[in-house]
């Protein structure tokens, strides 16, 4: 396996090959069965200290990788900006530099600055997680997903897929992207154009303009947070007439009168891009897609965890 | 090129395994409670025909499980890229029962003592046996077969190969020298 093997970091789904993202679900997929356990535990990662560094405000991620690491019997401590010495000013490489001389092994890191993972993935040896950097990419969200709709449809391959609503600033829609493309999945975006990328096409990706024809166009539809705190205005008249034009409802679901399979990365804005009759409904794997969130997490864990051992400092990642 | 000399060719696996089939149900006293548990990989197809035969002599279908032990291993931290996990598939309930581990090879006995750590997991069984197609010998730990196909001491340069026709298309146990 020492091919598809993943390196020292997980920084994003962009630079994974195809074996590496097949290797990468095949492991969650059977680390999905440790949570069933009556004792939902393994040795696999005893002794190893990891450090969640959240730099941002999270709780479905924040405590499934908590989950994922004691699961495989890590130890672990959570540190976030506020109440520690970040909020003093300390920048992000003297902090990862204090916890690795408490000789730990491995940081998750979540922080507002696009591609701030990768940049401490450089300057440390411990392996580095990325848990969603600024609006590059949140790899653990786009396998989850994947591990999802592998579950629903048995492969990746072929699926038509549409990311709808604020793909401008998700780094989910990216990571899922990546990730959709390269396990062969036909991939489209759906939203207003002032929250889609101007370069969108350039990821190989297709416009649809309106709800309902990626409803009628796609086998899934991951729905997006509208990430209202990361608007400083503008982006859309008002959270109703967002509703109205991209809001994903049953009215537009039946109308469309097909099987279809609705995601969303959670937290949602019930009534605004999903509504809750969707959200709740037969058609939704969000609960799936948080269980599974656990399975792809400690998967990563697992297999960063007996990654290059002999990587030096500058000469690491894939 | 290592050279391969054959140990148990196919009828000799047959009649061994039908052998350990009636050892299995003679010292567990028929099979209320029998639970066989095949170590992945080859344990797991040892396991399921061990099963059958047992069904034949006795009469009542016996539950299979399977085992990955690689979560378990105690050499996980210093080995380098992680192995393939296979899966693990194991009833409920494990309070009470009898369970056979069934698997290829008995060596150091390094992924016995994995097995027995994790089969405690999942519950307190009454009574563990082992069962093993060959006792190869250079045992780094106090743990014996209860029920053996074929004991063959075996120098550490060599290797102890098991071939179902499941995953390899034939059956043979054959001996390599590695050196």
């Amino acid at each position: 396996m020492g091919a598809a093997a993943l390196g020292k970091d997980l920084i994003g789904l962009e630079t994974l090959s195809p074996q590496q993202l097949r290797l990468i679900l095949d492991t969650a997929e059977r680390f999905k069965e440790v949570s069933e356990r009556p004792i939902k535990k393994v040795p696999a990662l005893r002794g190893k200290t990891i450090v969640n560094l959240f730099f941002e405000a999270s709780t479905r991620t924040r405590i499934s990788f908590e989950f994922a690491e004691k699961r495989l019997s890590a130890d672990t401590v959570n540190v976030a900006s506020s109440g520690s010495s970040v909020s003093k000013g300390e920048t992000l490489v003297d902090t990862a530099r204090n916890l690795e001389a408490m000789r730990i092994d491995m940081v998750v890191i979540r922080h507002q600055a696009s591609g701030s993972a990768e940049f401490l993935g450089r300057r440390i040896r411990s392996n580095v997680v990325n848990a969603g950097d600024g609006k590059h990419e949140h790899p653990t969200q786009g396998l989850l997903d994947l591990l999802t709709l592998r579950d629903r449809f048995g492969k990746i391959e072929g699926l038509k897929v549409a990311i709808c609503g604020d793909v401008l600033h998700s780094r989910v829609a990216r990571s899922n992207i990546w990730g959709l493309k390269k396990l062969g999945a036909e991939v489209a975006v759906c939203g207003p154009a002032s929250l889609l990328p101007r370069d969108i096409a350039a990821l190989g990706v297709e416009v649809i303009p309106r709800i309902d024809e990626a409803i009628r166009w796609a086998d899934a539809l991951n729905v997006l947070r509208l990430q209202l705190e990361r608007m400083t205005g503008g982006f859309i008249p008002s959270l109703r007439e967002y509703n109205r034009v991209f809001g994903v409802t049953r009215e537009r679901l039946d109308r469309a009168g097909k099987d279809i399979v609705i995601m969303h990365p959670g937290p949602m804005n019930r009534g605004v891009e999903i509504d809750s009759d969707v959200a709740d409904g037969p058609h939704s794997v969000i609960l799936p897609q948080v269980t599974n969130g656990v399975a792809v997490r400690m998967a990563v864990l697992y297999l960063l965890a007996g990654g290059n051992p002999d990587w030096q400092q500058h000469g690491g990642g894939e | 090129m290592p050279s391969r000399a054959t140990l148990l060719d196919e009828r000799a696996i047959a009649r061994a395994l039908t052998r350990m089939a009636s050892e299995i149900v003679e010292r567990c006293h028929g099979t209320a409670d029998l639970l066989l548990v095949g170590i992945q990989r080859r344990g797991v197809e040892l396991a399921q025909r061990l099963a059958r035969l047992i069904e034949g002599l006795d009469g009542s279908p016996v539950p299979c499980g399977k085992l990955d032990i690689t979560l378990y291993r105690d050499d996980l931290q210093a080995i380098g890229p992680r192995p393939v996990i296979g899966e693990t598939d194991l009833p409920p309930d494990l309070d009470g029962r009898t369970v056979v581990i069934v698997d290829d090879v008995l060596y150091t006995g390094r992924t016995i003592r994995a097995a027995l750590d994790e089969l405690a997991d999942f519950g307190r069984p009454r009574r563990i046996l082992l069962c093993v197609l060959v006792d190869r010998g250079g045992r780094e730990l106090p743990i014996q077969p209860d029920i053996v196909g074929l004991k063959k001491p075996v120098a550490q340069d060599e290797r102890v190969d098991v071939l179902v026709k499941e995953l390899d298309g034939r059956d043979a146990v054959e001996l390599a020298r590695t050196a």
